[in-house]
């Protein structure tokens, strides 16, 4: 019984994996290619890792599969948006056919400032709290 | 059929071809950002090969190596990122400062 469940998870495991894999290479654009990573090798890591918990059967195994299992779903997000706004920042382009672009005009890449597009209007005020804000952003 | 068979002859090529298809891209990968994420997805299927080797070897204590890898995963996409933002605004600075010169 367990046997056929092993089977089935992890073969989910490995296929999303490959999917994932697949769409990796064959994605036209760095952040539709982030957005593969992030979910479908979160659970394609979460099933297999979930088979090594069946298969050994064991509370100490099965808790540091817990572990490992939160901590990736915790990180994943957190590193796909820190790496998809660094690329952003760096002026990387979309894909042509993208719908849209939410940023686009409101992040100023002379001050390194990001906003909600109103601010932009009194800059000369705003010089002085540029700093701040840079240090914020940081 | 045992288990541990079918582990080694289906699950194991799938996941190396996985991780020959995701090293294509970080060899081609356009910039930099591209290189990064397929540095954290090679370790993230690394953690999934950890498992099924712990499974086919009967070897639990395999896990903990795949927790560390995970954390290291974590931080060098972190790192990477940081310093990327970094370099760009040394960049846009530079070109500011030669802008006001020519000025």
């Amino acid at each position: 019984m367990s046997n056929i469940l092993i089977i089935i998870l992890s073969s989910l495991g490995a296929i999303f994996i490959l999917l994932a894999a697949i769409g990796f290479v064959r994605m036209p654009d760095t952040y539709l290619r982030i957005s593969v990573t992030t979910k479908a090798v979160t659970l394609g890591v979460g099933l297999i890792l979930a088979s090594a918990a069946v298969y050994f059967d064991d509370l100490s195994v099965t808790s540091r599969v817990l572990a490992i299992v939160l901590f990736i779903i915790l990180t994943s997000p957190v590193g796909a948006h820190l790496i998809g706004r660094a690329s952003y920042f760096s002026g990387n382009k979309m894909w042509g056919k993208s719908i849209t672009d939410e940023l686009d005009g409101k992040y100023q890449p002379n001050s390194h400032k990001l906003s909600s597009g109103e601010e932009f209007e009194d800059e000369d005020e705003e010089e002085d709290k540029t700093e701040h804000k840079k240090s914020d952003l940081l | 059929m045992i288990i541990e068979e079918y582990l080694y002859y289906i699950i194991l090529p799938i996941l190396a071809v996985s991780v020959l298809l995701v090293f294509c891209r970080f060899v081609m990968g356009p910039s930099i950002a591209d290189r990064v994420v397929a540095l954290d997805l090679l370790i993230t299927i690394g953690i999934t090969l950890i498992a099924i080797y712990s499974i086919v070897y009967d070897q639990s204590t395999f896990l903990d190596i795949a927790m560390i890898l995970g954390l290291i995963a974590f931080l060098s996409t972190v790192a990477f990122s940081y310093y990327l933002e970094k370099r760009n605004r040394k960049k846009r600075e530079k070109q500011q400062r030669e802008e006001q010169q020519d000025e």
